[in-house]
């Protein structure tokens, strides 16, 4: 075991883990504020939650003995046999319990992302009860196909840091949660104006911060595929703010402060997939492009009417579909190449990868929010909406006057 | 006795709160309103999605006079509070039943 690697997949990890915070922060400020301790609670909880959920059985789901390429085995479940040393585990450098809790971070912030798609409506104990079966039915088998020697990795699906696993599986269940749940009581009519900006530019910032951990860490050794995937990352995030803000400009006059957080999480995203197998020129075209699609993305919500709050499939939706195939185009390290550097297959592999991540994901969440819909109950009641969830749901005020 | 409400916009508070000490007025209460009457709202952008907001925000600024005086407030608020653009406000008069002094007991002007 190496003592480098270890100590930079344990930070990581808390990077990571402090990225799912940041996105509560993150929507919290985009909503109504008489939304924004559920807003945040569901982030926060979430931490509580999947960390348990996984530590139990998620892990061995995802991550154990393959069974037939479709899911893991019980080899690992109660974390029997993830100890302190590398045994059982799926590389030799760290202890299998720190590849553990690192993936554990990405179980939590997945989950976590959906939030942003059902903000203001969802019902407290419809949503614990959602996120504990989307991860067991939806993440743990996508994690398993991509990163637990599953049929996608077995096809060659390139995917760093989880474009697929955590960004096109939540824009799915998020545009599911919009069929299911509806529209916001006033969508359309009332100007939902987000009430705290400064919060949410705070949580673009920690989630920049974080994401250092998400992809360099992905490399799960301090070597130089993690400074590539580090560089890539920072450069993808750099170049999608402005090219968001740019659009802005173009489009409706004025760059603004949210425009610019949020350009640079599309970026982010866009470069998850590709971190670790592109270099640094391609990570800024590649953060070019999250920032223009995404904002286009974001645009056609406006034009087809669904109501997705926070511009989940917006951003993680557009922005993981263009870095799945965006590293079908410029992949060219660490024993992967793309369309740009002679290898037109990849492209193929990717572009099925996302199709059939998109058919999954967004097929079971829908069977999944209909299930809890008809059981525990999703959406809250028109008059707890009006009040305010946080009133509703929490018996809470964000702020006293 | 006369509530005076002005309504006026917000950066002309301390103007206002200079100009009615200068004629004796000592006291006041103040509160942040939204409102509109001739004044067009402005235009806010949040992910490519433009808001109308028609409210704006003004300064609300309340002082309790006897009759006699209420002449000088409006005279003295106008001349502080005029821009002469679209939005510097309105005054509204209004007549008060009793005033109480709560430390005293006072009532009627010895107590405004």
């Amino acid at each position: 075991m190496n003592a480098a690697d270890t100590a930079f997949v344990l930070i990581c990890s808390a990077l990571v883990m402090f990225m799912t915070p940041g996105l509560g922060l993150f929507y919290g400020g985009m909503v109504r504020s008489k939304n924004v301790l559920a807003t945040i609670m569901q982030s926060f909880i979430i931490v509580g939650l999947v960390s348990i959920v996984w530590a139990v059985a998620g892990y061995t789901l995802a991550f154990g003995k393959d069974v037939g390429g479709i899911i893991g085995g019980l080899d690992f479940l109660f974390l029997n046999g993830v100890g302190m040393d590398a045994a059982g585990g799926p590389v030799e450098n760290i202890p299998h319990l720190a590849f553990m809790i690192f993936q554990c971070m990405f179980a939590v912030i997945t989950p976590a992302l959906i939030t942003g798609a059902y903000a203001e409506r969802m019902k407290f104990g419809g949503f614990l009860v959602f996120t504990t079966l989307w991860l067991l039915v939806v993440y743990c088998p996508m994690a398993h196909w991509v990163w637990g020697k599953g049929w996608m990795a077995t096809m060659g699906a390139l995917d760093f840091a989880g474009g697929a696993v955590v960004h096109m599986s939540s824009a799915a269940a998020a545009l599911a949660a919009t069929v299911v749940l509806g529209k916001r009581k006033g969508y359309g009519t009332s100007p939902f104006i987000p009430h705290n900006l400064p919060m949410t530019v705070l949580g673009a910032a920690i989630l920049w911060f974080g994401w250092f951990g998400f992809n360099a860490g992905s490399a799960l050794a301090a070597d130089g595929f993690a400074v590539n995937a580090f560089v890539t990352t920072h450069l993808a995030a750099a170049a999608a703010a402005l090219a968001w803000i740019l659009m802005e400009k173009l489009h409706s006059g004025k760059a603004t402060t949210l425009g610019a957080a949020s350009g640079a999480v599309a970026g982010l995203v866009a470069i998850t997939p590709a971190a670790g197998f592109v270099t640094a020129m391609p990570a800024i075209l590649i953060g070019l492009g999250g920032g223009v699609f995404c904002y286009l993305g974001i645009l056609l919500k406006g034009k087809l009417g669904y109501d997705d709050s926070l511009d989940v499939v917006g951003v993680h939706g557009v922005g993981g579909t263009w870095g799945a195939i965006a590293t079908g185009l410029f992949a060219s390290i660490n024993k992967a190449s793309g369309l740009f550097y002679g290898n037109p297959s990849q492209l193929w592999v990717q572009l099925a990868s996302v199709a059939a991540t998109w058919a999954f994901c967004f097929t079971a969440s829908l069977i999944l929010f209909k299930l809890v819909d008809a059981t525990v109950g999703l959406r809250a009641s028109a008059e707890e909406e009006e009040r305010g969830l946080d009133l509703s749901q929490h018996n809470e005020t964000g702020y006293q006057a | 006795m006369k509530k005076v409400e002005i309504i006026t916009r917000t950066f002309k508070l301390d103007d206002i709160k200079a100009a009615l000490s200068e004629i004796g007025i000592k006291g006041m209460t103040v509160s942040e309103v939204k409102g509109f009457g001739r004044q067009g709202g402005h235009k806010e952008v949040y992910r490519g999605a433009e808001y109308q907001v028609d409210f704006v925000v003004k300064v609300k600024i309340e002082v309790v006079v006897e009759d006699a005086r209420v002449a000088d407030v409006i005279a003295a608020a106008t001349k502080a509070a005029r821009t002469g653009q679209v939005g510097d406000g309105k005054i509204f008069v209004l007549p008060v039943e009793e005033v109480v002094r709560i430390r005293t007991g006072e009532t009627g002007d010895a107590a405004v």
